[in-house]
């Protein structure tokens, strides 16, 4: 099967690898320039996920893990449509999501933060991407939470996302932050983003138009997945 | 002024942080809420092929293990054959996510040793693994391939090694082979650091 290539990953509008406002960046940074590769097959080609893979239920985080009732905090329901660079959606998509609770607290063996455990909330969910490239996930809106790197650092409310598209070089790990959140423009992980532009399409619009009234308040977060690049005239393979 | 060109922009990468686990390994992170968590089983019960275990250690510019990474696996079938892309055997799904043990640092992996891929050119690629690594500290997802060090003859034409212009660094991608175990350690920084692609 002939593939197109993809569009070339604008290294310049991705944060670097080392951020020394980032600390945990600076000795987990590769210092040599990273060798560039023409798409092969290892790399146009990808894992695909289907709807028995997961559960229905897998993308309402109120209710994916409640033991004796939902979860604490702000409902919320955040929704969007994943597409590539050419402004086309992604159907069938794997988005996968992971958050700190209400307070502000992760599910994790390693995290030790004051604010407590939620027992009706695991903090992850996932979900696949209709055939117009959508996706909505229930949960309550995380609680900023401190971090070491300098003595006084506080995230910003995020949630994590996990997205496949159909090769493996369009994978893709960000991070969705909340319109209005003071703490954005603080935090050293979002300033490892050079391009402010880049940090703006990072925030979800309040978006008033998809809540459930009486329920759960909106936020609409697209996320972009790198394109196939259209070539019009191409090179003979090399070497045929 | 020009017309716009009108592409998106790809969104930008941040950070996978500390509790990666908790989004895509939840197992590891110590809680159990998926009944199929994805990337534990890369070949499923009838592939062909000989079966590997692959372990290993990601450290950091110090030498300390990086013990919250999460790799990613992507591979052929032994008949080099990509998921989606032709016949595979049922339940192959070439994908898998490993993660170190908390305290030692060290990866281990089960998978069948993938068969030889055809490079962009159409000649073949030695047998190799495509990885994917993430981590607190790795801004953009970094990519590797790990191949065999029982290949010496198709990894001295492979046409990706081919390129690492230093040709000491080309060892950072070839695996020990130990019977049926592959030892591969990975490194994020320093003189013997891993080669890692823009792909
Ligand atoms: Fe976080």
């Amino acid at each position: 099967m002939t593939r197109k290539d993809l569009i070339q990953r604008d290294r310049e509008w991705h944060p670097p690898a080392y951020a020394h406002d980032y600390k945990s960046s600076v000795t987990r940074s590769p210092r040599y320039a990273l060798l560039s590769l023409d798409n092969s097959e290892s790399e146009l080609s990808g894992p695909t996920f289907g709807h028995s893979d997961i559960d229905p239920l897998d993308n309402n985080l109120i209710r994916n893990y409640a033991k004796d009732g939902d979860a604490i905090g702000e409902r919320i329901i955040v929704h969007g449509r994943v597409l590539d660079e050419n402004a086309r959606p992604v159907p069938n998509a794997l988005v996968e999501i992971w958050q700190a609770n209400a307070g502000g607290r992760y599910r994790h063996k390693k995290d030790t933060y004051l604010a407590p455990i939620d027992p009706n909330f695991g903090g992850c969910g996932r979900t696949l991407t209709d055939e117009n490239g959508r996706y909505a996930f229930h949960t309550v809106k995380p609680g900023a939470y401190p971090w070491r790197n300098w003595v006084n650092n506080w995230r910003p409310a995020h949630i994590h996302f996990s997205v496949f598209g159909t090769a493996f070089a369009q994978r893709l790990i960000t991070q969705m932050y909340f319109e209005g959140d003071p703490l954005i423009a603080k935090c050293p992980i979002v300033k490892s983003i050079p391009d402010q532009r880049a940090i703006d399409q990072l925030v979800a619009a309040l978006d008033l138009n998809e809540t459930v009234p009486l329920d759960s308040i909106a936020y609409k977060f697209d996320i972009v997945l790198r394109g196939h690049r259209s070539t019009f005239f191409e090179n003979r393979p090399e070497g045929n | 002024m020009v017309q716009s060109l009108n592409y998106l922009k790809e969104t930008a990468s941040q950070t996978a942080g500390p509790y990666v686990h908790i989004g895509l390994a939840p197992g590891a992170a110590g809680f159990d809420i998926y009944a199929n968590e994805l990337g534990r089983d890369i070949t499923g019960p009838t592939a062909k092929g000989d079966r590997i275990t692959v372990t290993g250690t990601v450290s950091d510019g110090t030498g300390a293990p990086v013990k919250d990474v999460l790799i990613e696996v992507w591979q052929a079938n032994a008949d080099g054959v990509y998921p989606g892309e032709g016949h595979v055997e049922d339940g192959f799904r070439g994908f898998g996510r490993a993660i170190p043990d908390f305290d030692s640092g060290v990866f281990t992996f089960e998978t069948i040793k993938p068969g030889a891929v055809a490079a962009s050119n159409g000649k073949p690629m030695a047998p190799h693994i495509n990885l994917w690594l993430v981590a607190r500290g790795i801004n953009v997802g970094l990519n590797t391939r790990m191949y065999f060090g029982d290949e010496t003859e198709a990894n001295a034409a492979d046409p990706v090694l081919g390129l690492i212009e230093q040709v000491h660094r080309r060892d950072t991608l070839i695996a020990r082979p130990d019977g049926s175990t592959y030892h591969f350690d990975i490194c994020l920084q320093g003189d013997a650091e891993t080669v890692f692609f823009d792909i």
